[in-house]
């Protein structure tokens, strides 16, 4: 479909989920970026590969975001929630040697979800960030060759837990815009249809 | 850019400036303010036509619904050139027959009918629903204007609102909103919907075509949508169409009560003078020209007079034309709230 580092991919992308799916209910933003492979300490790390785990890992997600902003708070207006999941890591909030470039866009992510949320869950989107913990993807094999792969979680398994976490706010986000005055106000029509 | 200005044509009280931003400031609560959500497509494909090797340009202008998967359009041709050339400078399309075979870069088309002009085509798209999107995004280019100094990109005709990708020309009055007027109009008890309008070429360069525009258009009204417009007419609040698509689908889905069906339709006709409005109270548009379908549906709102008067202020004031200038606000002269409140 195209690469979410790239600044022209990012329209031609919406376009195309939008085209075929005709809106957008869910986004989730899994796509990252290592940064220097092997990990190197921030005295060693290259500024070509800090700046592209930023485009991967922060701009990519923001850019997506905003061209996807108005099919997402459509379908919050048709009752149907939308929810922004962005895929973060432990690193995000803990300084680790070697991991500073990875580290600092993942933080980075992780303060701009919240910003998201605090300024469009008014308009029934919502954005959060989640650590899916340590997982067994080509990523973390990049960062930690030795690493004893049958200790890390699958990742089915993680995507299926984030499915969960989706499913409860789109609950709780349904809930909610039930009791906006439009509906409310459609429920006492149908009761004095009723009567 | 100069911030955009917008002018007030209240045909009752007269007529106002301000800054387009200030929108929020001539509404009231309760009012409810309708969009249209329509994303724009890349519309414009060069390629080939197979059977003489031309050169062709196809823009697309027209769909009979909004499936997903649709593969049918209409289409208005060109020759060879782009639009660095005026339209009517440029050499005439190839000359199509039906069953011809067109060679859009990733996609092939066949030529399915000729529509009574011979810059105007049906056109199917044989290739699954992911070949067509993929070649729409990777190959397509947003419809050019004469009058825009750089390249239209695609997030360039996409307004802040824009969800499903089914307009051919942006609905450009939403260009008038972004996230910060939604969130205002929210904070101030005003509502906020949107339908969805497929949009079609407002103009061709031909005026022979033009005459036929706008074309028929396809859009959804969704159920939420119907219900803010009952419950904001029911409490006495005005609804203020973001652009002519809106007032469009808006009239053509209402009943004779002003109430609005849910659901998809097909705008057909044209509103204009003596067009009775039963759902739309005020619309947001561009300025625009005498004589073009976009301001003769202007007069379904004011009289010729208020709209005369309104023309020469805004020659006077150098308001800005085109998709992307300023903006008016035309309140009608009778709102439809003095019935509804009934």
């Amino acid at each position: 479909m195209g690469d979410v580092a790239a600044k022209d991919d990012i329209y031609p992308m919406a376009l195309q989920v939008l085209g075929e799916l005709g809106g957008l209910d869910i986004l989730v933003n899994n796509a990252s970026d290592l940064g220097p492979a092997p990990l190197a300490l921030l005295g060693d790390t290259e500024c070509e590969d800090f700046e592209r785990a930023l485009a991967t890992n922060v701009l990519g997600p923001f850019r997506l975001t905003k061209a996807l902003l108005g099919a997402l708070a459509a379908s919050a207006r048709q009752g149907r929630g939308a929810v922004v999941l962005n895929v973060s890591s432990d690193a995000a909030v803990n300084a680790y040697p070697t991991w500073g470039a990875y580290s600092a866009s993942k933080a980075a992510l992780r303060h701009l979800t919240q910003i998201w949320d605090a300024e469009v869950s008014e308009h029934g989107v919502r954005c959060l960030s989640v650590d899916p913990g340590d997982m067994d993807t080509p990523l973390h094999a990049l960062a930690a060759p030795d690493a004893d792969r049958s200790t890390l979680k699958r990742p089915d398994a993680a995507a299926r837990e984030l499915l969960d976490v989706i499913a409860e706010i789109l609950s709780t986000s349904r809930a909610q815009l039930k009791l906006s005055p439009t509906e409310g106000l459609d429920k006492s029509d149908e009761q004095r249809g009723a009567a | 850019m100069s911030p955009a200005r917008l002018l007030i044509i209240d045909a009752r009280h007269g007529l106002r400036h301000i800054a387009r931003e200030k929108l929020v400031d001539v509404l009231r609560a309760g009012d409810l303010v309708v969009a249209n959500d329509a994303a724009t497509l890349p519309a414009s494909l060069h390629g080939t036509h197979v059977r003489t090797g031309e050169p062709i340009e196809v823009r697309l202008a027209g769909r009979a619904s909004l499936s997903p998967e649709l593969a049918d359009f209409s289409a208005v041709v060109f020759g060879a050139g782009d639009f660095h050339t005026k339209t009517e400078d440029r050499p005439p399309p190839p000359m199509l027959a039906r069953g011809d075979e067109l060679a859009l870069g990733p996609l092939p088309a066949t030529v399915t009918g000729l529509l009574g002009h011979p810059r105007l085509i049906s056109l199917h798209f044989a290739s699954s629903p992911d070949e067509i999107w993929s070649g729409i995004a990777h190959h397509g280019r947003p419809v050019q204007y004469a009058h825009a100094p750089t390249p239209l990109a695609l997030w360039d005709v996409w307004t802040p609102i824009a969800s499903p990708p089914v307009a051919f020309e942006p609905p450009s009055a939403s260009f008038a909103l972004d996230w910060q007027m939604i969130a205002a109009l929210r904070a101030r008890n005003i509502g906020f919907a949107t339908i969805t309008h497929a949009a079609g070429i407002s103009s061709t360069g031909d005026s022979e075509l033009d005459d036929r525009l706008p074309l028929d258009e396809p859009y959804e009204v969704t159920l939420s949508t119907a219900r803010a417009i009952a419950h904001a007419r029911s409490s006495g609040g005005r609804i203020v169409a973001i652009g002519t698509t809106v007032v469009r689908a808006l009239e053509h889905s209402a009943r004779n009560d002003g109430t609005v069906h849910a659901g998809p339709g097909l705008a057909t006709g044209r509103v204009g003078r003596g067009t009775r409005l039963r759902v739309v109270d005020a619309i947001l548009t561009g300025v625009h020209e005498r004589g073009t379908s976009h301001y003769e549906l202007l007069r379904a709102f004011a009289d010729d007079p208020t709209l005369s008067s309104a023309a020469e202020v805004l020659a006077a004031h150098g308001y800005r034309p085109h998709e992307f200038g300023d903006s008016v606000l035309v309140i009608h002269a009778d709102p439809l709230i003095a019935a509804a409140g009934m």
